[in-house]
């Protein structure tokens, strides 16, 4: 029996359902029920059961791509703030193969990477790796930082959500798992982006959000367009807006 | 009573709680990565919990600083708090609790633990249940709940208590003073009949801060 519906909101140490269902993320079994560990929206697929936070930290799962700041070089790895509680180091065997070269050559403390979540002991000591397509360190561009959890609010359904922004404001975005988001465009609109993507955030629990994001995407970029004619002519007509 | 979550920015959770003449502000930061090898724990992430007043809380100012009660109440504050956490899924960290009490009177430990809850809830750190808290004690000769300062001074008891309240479990029991056997189980059901209560106004807190409607 289940005493919840899903997308309600619950709390820790409230009773979801019984014995007859299992256990999902944010969810513990005890005593032949399934309650709540965290705040957020129950999801309830088949018989399982899981909720979903509303705030959470980044804990590094092996497969996920992250994005991450150098904060330290050593003898043979680089040490990396991904956004967690747990850092993530990165050895130079990745970069430079069997060759022993200076370290700061390649990557130095402040560099932005996108890389690739390797392995994550028992103890979460953190292995980042470099080898795959689109792996690398970005250059300029500015980072975001948002609740992980919200990540996949931010991508959308297939990419949707994140694509209408890059469209909208001509930047390239690379959102991470660990909730870093790069952006890179014009720098008004990487201003733009930003908003954007912090009303996403904030607003990421409500519904009708997809909607509200291509309102908020077309005002700013109207006023936008407005600015910049501005500068060419003086008499200048509205800009037709597609709804 | 009044207590609101989510009300420092840059706080990983926070809560802010005012019960009687007591103001308390808790800020919660973690899991975060731990410097202190001595403490680190390979298994598990640990609690660090400091319980502070401000010098103007209080009717003679308090110096500031630790003093042995306020070090006794940080200790039983993490010891409350500690049964209710999934620690095991962070080794090798720190969750840090900061309770600052801006104006008391009276029953600052059992509201200062109450607030902790609901900002250690807000950090959206795993927990089997919030911890609500509250005192009974003996005053004129008669059990009651939750002793203001004079009930406090004056009085013949103070039993701070605090449970878990989905199971029952008392994760914090002090007495201060004299009871009898039976004034005790009176005091020990008063007590838990008040952390209940409060347990409502905790959810109610923390459902707030995310609206009424959502998804």
């Amino acid at each position: 029996m289940i005493f919840v519906e899903d997308k309600n909101l619950v709390v820790p140490g409230d009773v979801l359902a019984d014995d007859e269902y299992h256990t999902g993320r944010g969810t513990f079994r005890e005593d032949n029920k399934i309650c709540s560990s965290l705040v957020g929206l129950v999801a309830v697929r088949d018989k399982k059961i899981s909720v979903i936070p509303l705030q959470s930290k980044y804990i590094p799962k092996r497969g996920d791509v992250v994005i991450g700041e150098i904060t330290d070089i050593r003898f043979s790895m680089w040490n990396l703030d991904i956004n967690s509680p747990y850092s993530g180091i990165l050895p130079a065997s990745d970069v430079f193969g069997k060759e022993k070269r200076d370290l700061n050559k390649a990557f130095n403390i402040g560099d932005v990477l996108f890389l690739r979540v390797v392995d994550v002991d028992e103890v979460k000591k953190v292995k980042l790796g470099l080898k795959g397509r689109g792996l690398g360190k970005f250059r300029g561009g500015i980072l975001i930082y948002i609740t992980p959890t919200k990540v996949p609010r931010l991508i959308g359904k297939k990419g949707s959500m994140i694509n209408m922004i890059k469209d909208e404001t001509q930047c390239d975005i690379i959102v991470g798992q660990n909730g870093v988001v790069w952006v890179k465009g014009e720098p008004e609109m990487e201003r733009v982006a930003e908003r954007v993507i912090n009303m996403i955030e904030d607003q990421a629990h409500t519904s009708g959000l997809t909607d509200r994001v291509r309102n908020m995407l077309y005002e700013l970029l109207g006023k936008e367009i407005e600015e910049e004619e501005e500068d060419v002519e003086e008499n200048v007509p509205e800009p037709d807006i597609e709804e | 009573m009044k207590i609101e979550a989510g009300v420092l920015e840059r706080a990983d959770g926070s809560a802010y709680l005012e019960i009687g003449g007591n103001k308390i502000l808790v800020a919660v930061y973690g899991p975060r990565e731990l410097h202190v090898r001595r403490i680190m724990r390979p298994d598990m992430a640990v609690i660090r919990c400091r319980y502070n007043m401000a010098p103007f809380s209080v009717g003679e100012r308090k110096r500031p600083g630790p003093d042995r009660r306020s070090v006794e109440i940080s200790k039983i504050t993490s010891d409350a708090l500690r049964p209710a956490i999934f620690l095991e899924k962070f080794p090798r960290s720190t969750i840090d609790v900061f309770i600052e009490v801006l104006e008391a009177e009276g029953g600052t430990r059992c509201a200062g633990l109450t607030a902790a809850s609901v900002a250690l809830a807000d950090a959206g750190i795993p927990m089997r249940d919030l911890v609500a808290s509250c005192a009974a004690g003996k005053a004129g000769g008669n059990v009651v709940l939750d002793l203001s300062e004079n009930e406090d001074k004056e009085g013949e008891a103070d039993l701070p208590v605090a449970i878990m309240p989905r199971t029952g479990e008392i994760s914090l029991l002090q007495m201060d003073g004299h009871l009898t056997p039976e004034e005790l189980d009176k005091a020990l059901d008063l007590a838990i009949e008040g952390c209940k209560k409060i347990n409502e106004v905790q959810k109610e807190a923390i459902k707030n801060r995310y609206g009424e409607n959502n998804g």
